[in-house]
């Protein structure tokens, strides 16, 4: 890669396993949770994040020597606060159905942890460029775990992939169903989301096991 | 009175703040390691949605709404600045969080000391501004009821966190497998809790009659209808504020 250096190579490489905002880093769980049941909502959320984590990480970076330590914490929230609009506006224009479904959601990005973590932990520190590939690795390995639990859950619990059927049709009985598959409705409820995302966990934690934690 | 009642015991049960919404992750499994220390963040919680909810409210109600300015004048009624809603509940709630901070430390330094660094934090904990979102977007019809809403659904996230927290205190003496310590057996345990939750559903809703007939209109209001906490709110919501709803979403799409 001319383009980057080993460094900041890094900065996108390490948040999609090791250092996974998720499943590491415990941030950014709220929204990840709600709305993976389809595939569709989870990229949709990936991509919102990605635009409003790219950018914001720009602009507090840009900020960075002239935000006034006391209340950075009002000035963070209100640039989230600003590109979440954008984002909500566009949603509502362009993909009114999808908005409906992610409902109060998106407007739950300004208090998604991943953003403010960032903003406090790198853009705060560190120039545009580097900010910026901050934003888009974490942003990343956010989006991954999103698209792995829609994933799961999409084709276990409605037999679908991004709305389209993959095993048949349930109703007529063609494809797998003709043998007695039946789909999974455990898969469809919001607790189940927390349960694929431990298992998750489990199959990070044992793949490497120094993130083990302690008891 | 009812619907007090009604709003009161769906806020902490059927729509729990952390089991059918998730909201307030962050904190519930960052800071759920000790009782007491769940205590204190759910406190803290509790007493700022009951603060800043009813205060949303009447932000949404005279600032925010399609015609909330008309108490202007009769030449302000076609304003919409519901598009603002976000950055004035956050703006809000940072503000409120900062003043309780200040009053609280002048008036009780114990309760201050107890909440300690949680009041800052939970600016930026979603289940506050969810609460807010949510109360906008469940178009939630009184002040009495928005606060009645804020308090209630602050004690439901007090119970999950103070509940995941008691659980975690004792799993620390049982044999988990160990890439599950942790984190990965708090989710889970989370997980099996939602489940639990999920057989408050059938507390509310006066009958399966009414709740088949609006499972009907909601699957014709979204037809994305695999949303299932927001179709199982929706469900037993009656049927007029669907239709209210649909009048909104025709007007937006205008």
């Amino acid at each position: 890669m001319a383009l980057l250096s080993k460094k900041d190579a890094n900065l996108i490489k390490d948040p999609l396993a090791d250092n996974n905002p998720i499943t590491i880093q415990v941030l950014g769980i709220c929204s990840a949770l709600a709305i993976t049941a389809e595939l569709k909502a989870s990229v949709v959320m990936a991509i919102a994040v990605m635009f409003v984590l790219g950018v914001g990480n720009v602009v507090i970076s840009a900020m960075r020597n002239i935000i006034p330590s006391k209340i950075r914490i009002i000035v963070q929230l209100i640039v989230v606060a600003t590109l979440v609009i954008v984002v909500d506006q566009v949603l509502k224009a362009f993909a009114y159905p999808l908005s409906k479904t992610l409902s109060v959601f998106v407007g739950l990005i300004i208090t998604n942890c991943i953003i403010m973590g960032r903003f406090e932990a790198f853009a705060l520190g560190n120039g545009l460029w580097r900010s910026f590939l901050d934003g888009i690795g974490n942003s990343l390995g956010y989006g991954i775990i999103l698209v792995i639990v829609g994933f799961f859950r999409e084709l276990l619990g409605s037999g679908t992939l991004f709305g389209y059927p993959v095993f048949g049709d349930p109703i007529e009985k063609t494809g797998l169903y003709a043998f007695g598959y039946e789909n999974n409705g455990f898969m469809i409820i919001p607790p189940a989301a927390l349960i694929v995302v431990g298992i998750i966990i489990w199959v990070q934690r044992t793949r490497n096991p120094a993130l083990v934690e302690e008891n | 009175m009812l619907e007090h009642i009604e709003l009161f015991f769906r806020s902490i049960f059927i729509d729990n703040m952390v089991f059918a919404v998730f909201l307030g992750m962050c904190s519930y499994l960052a800071v759920s390691k000790k009782v007491a220390t769940a205590v204190g963040l759910g406190a803290a919680v509790i007493f700022v949605l009951a603060v800043t909810v009813p205060l949303n409210w009447l932000l949404d109600r005279y600032l925010l709404q399609e015609g909330a300015l008309s108490w202007l004048g009769p030449e302000y009624a076609d304003y919409n600045l519901s598009f603002l809603s976000f950055i004035l509940f956050i703006a809000t709630i940072a503000t409120m969080v900062q003043l309780v901070e200040i009053v609280v430390e002048k008036f009780s330094p114990s309760l201050y000391n107890s909440l300690g660094i949680f009041l800052p934090l939970i600016a930026v904990n979603c289940a506050i501004l969810g609460g807010s979102l949510f109360m906008q977007s469940r178009q939630i019809e009184t002040f009495g009821l928005a606060f009645n809403y804020g308090l209630s659904s602050g004690i439901g996230w007090f119970l999950a966190i103070l509940s995941i927290a008691a659980i975690r205190e004792k799993i620390r003496y049982s044999n988990v497998p160990a890439p599950l310590r942790g984190l990965g057996i708090t989710f889970i345990i989370t997980g099996l809790m939602g489940i639990g939750f999920q057989s408050f559903g059938g507390m509310l809703t006066g009958g399966d009659d009414a709740a088949e007939e609006a499972q009907e209109t909601v699957i014709i209001e979204t037809p994305v209808e695999e949303n299932n906490d927001a179709s199982k709110k929706e469900i037993t919501e009656n049927n007029s504020e669907i239709d209210e709803k649909e009048i909104s979403y025709n007007n937006i799409k205008k």
